[in-house]
């Protein structure tokens, strides 16, 4: 399985944290992202031809990594330095703890975590046998309350976003790939209605800062294509992980709106259809913005 | 506590409530997108307008235009034309009419409506993420527009 060397040190992410003050260059950076693992190098697709979803839109998808200032790129060049490694680690306590109320554990069921490699690159996906959209979060709240008997995790709880950044960084590497077509269709359709939709008393969309203003700064941020694919990413300005979920209620407070809950039909949608418009894109496991 | 301090603070309420003779935001009147009249019938403070220009939780307008005549304030965005000249460029009537809703100039602008209450898709509280108020507040008062538009009124090349 993937996973990250030794502890981290925390100090140093957050002297990072105050170093982002730097901004040149509005365009995405030149730049490859190379990650020292545990089981050696590896080349990750942080750009690539637009997928199906956004070819009328963009010639190139890029992950937003390409949108940070340097410091924080270097921080996800290796497993070493990057800070999100250590909520893997917790993660991965979590999945081997024997939490059900019969004793039971993650790695009872499913042994090590390596047999979740491809499920994040697929998700949100409509789930074969209950027919439903199901986000990452459904899938674990599904065995934590039907298989563990436990009360289910809280969708941007501690204990739900380690999992996901465990899961996820079973992933990295392989190319994100949502279907968008047959029983995902209409869930498709309504994300991306959502996904241009003027909400908030500033009336913004996704779109408007994400597809028509990607590249440019919005005060000291410099707006990325809004990609999901480093997700969920160790945020330096939180000191902590965000989930795609966390991330769109976030984005929608800043338009003055009423948010839709995190876990929401809405916000499950709007997953699908935007991880759909970066499919192509290498699941980054664990990403790390600012 | 002397007299001053008394006349301070009471303009800083004059300031937050709306004042009677305001224009409402429904009844402002706009033509080709210019406002002729003062939303507040008195007449606009520059350097007020300049901070409410940079707080983040007013105008902030600086968040997408640049300004040369503020070097101090960082991070100014790139997203919209600088403001550098537009004095020279509009009318003040117009540019009332941009600050207020510059959705009457510039038609689907991603600008926002500054002096606007109403037609919004899931308003919010602020930046709370919970749903408005009732009687949901403009961004700015009618005082702050006319504050604001006497500061670009400074902006000549
Ligand atoms: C007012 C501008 C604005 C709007 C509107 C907005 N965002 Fe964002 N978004 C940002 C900023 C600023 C960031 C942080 C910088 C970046 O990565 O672009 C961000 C980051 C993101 C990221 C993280 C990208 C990464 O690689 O870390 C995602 C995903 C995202 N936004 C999705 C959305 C979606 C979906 C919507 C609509 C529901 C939306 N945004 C609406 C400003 C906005
Ligand atoms: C979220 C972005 C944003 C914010 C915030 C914003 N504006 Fe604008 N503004 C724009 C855009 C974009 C335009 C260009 C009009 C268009 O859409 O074609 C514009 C145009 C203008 C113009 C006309 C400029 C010209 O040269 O034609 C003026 C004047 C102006 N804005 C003033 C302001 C003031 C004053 C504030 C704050 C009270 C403000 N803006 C806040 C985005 C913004």
């Amino acid at each position: 399985m993937q996973r990250r060397r030794t502890t981290r040190n925390f100090a140093a992410a957050a002297a990072f944290g105050l170093a982002l003050a730097g901004m040149a260059g509005a365009d995405p950076a030149e730049d490859t992202l190379e990650v020292t693992t545990d089981d050696g190098t590896i080349t990750l697709t942080t750009m690539a031809p637009a997928s199906e979803a956004v070819k009328d839109v963009f010639d190139t998808v890029y992950s937003g990594w390409h949108y940070r200032d340097p410091d924080t790129r270097d921080m996800e060049r290796d497993d070493f330095d990057n800070p999100g490694m250590v909520f893997v680690d917790l993660g991965l306590e979590k999945w081997e703890e024997a939490i059900g109320t019969n004793g039971e554990s993650c790695a009872g069921c499913h042994q090590g975590p390596e047999s979740m490699a491809g499920l994040r690159a697929v998700t949100p996906r409509v789930d074969a046998t209950t027919g439903k959209l199901m986000i990452m979060e459904d899938y674990i709240n599904t065995c934590v309350t039907e298989r563990m008997g436990l009360e289910k995790w809280g969708t941007t709880s501690g204990d739900m976003k380690n999992m996901l950044a465990l899961i996820s960084l079973q992933s990295r590497g392989q190319p994100q790939n949502v279907a968008i077509d047959g029983p995902a269709a209409e869930y498709w359709e309504k994300g991306k209605e959502i996904y241009y939709t003027r909400y908030g008393q500033l009336e913004m969309s996704c779109a408007t800062c994400h597809e028509d203003n990607n590249g440019r700064y919005i005060r000291a941020d410099h707006l990325s294509q809004g990609q999901l694919s480093g997700f969920p990413v160790y945020r330096l300005k939180d000191a902590g992980l965000v989930s795609a979920q966390q991330r769109f209620v976030g984005c929608v407070r800043d338009t003055r709106a009423e948010t839709f809950k995190a876990g929401s039909d809405e916000f499950k949608a709007l997953e699908l259809y935007v991880a759909s418009r970066g499919n192509g894109l290498s699941i980054e496991g664990v990403g790390v913005r600012h | 506590m002397n007299s001053q301090f008394w006349l301070a603070s009471l303009v800083a309420l004059a300031a937050a409530l709306p004042a009677a003779a305001d224009t409402a935001p429904g009844d402002v009147a706009y033509l080709d997108g210019a406002v002729a009249e003062s939303l507040s019938g008195v007449a606009g403070d520059p350097a007020a307008g300049a901070k409410v220009m940079t707080t983040r939780s007013q105008g902030n307008c600086v968040a997408c235009h640049q300004i040369s005549a503020m070097p101090d304030v960082p991070f100014q965005g790139d997203i919209a034309p600088a403001l550098d000249g537009v004095a020279d460029r509009y009318e003040e009537a117009q540019l009332r009419g941009i600050v207020a809703n510059a959705k009457m100039s510039f038609d689907g602008t991603f600008m926002p409506a500054f002096y606007k209450t109403t037609g919004f898709i899931r308003p919010g509280d602020d930046y709370t993420g919970k749903a408005a108020p009732e009687d949901l507040p403009p961004i700015l008062s009618a005082q702050q527009i006319e504050d604001v538009v006497a500061y670009l009124l400074t902006l000549k090349e």
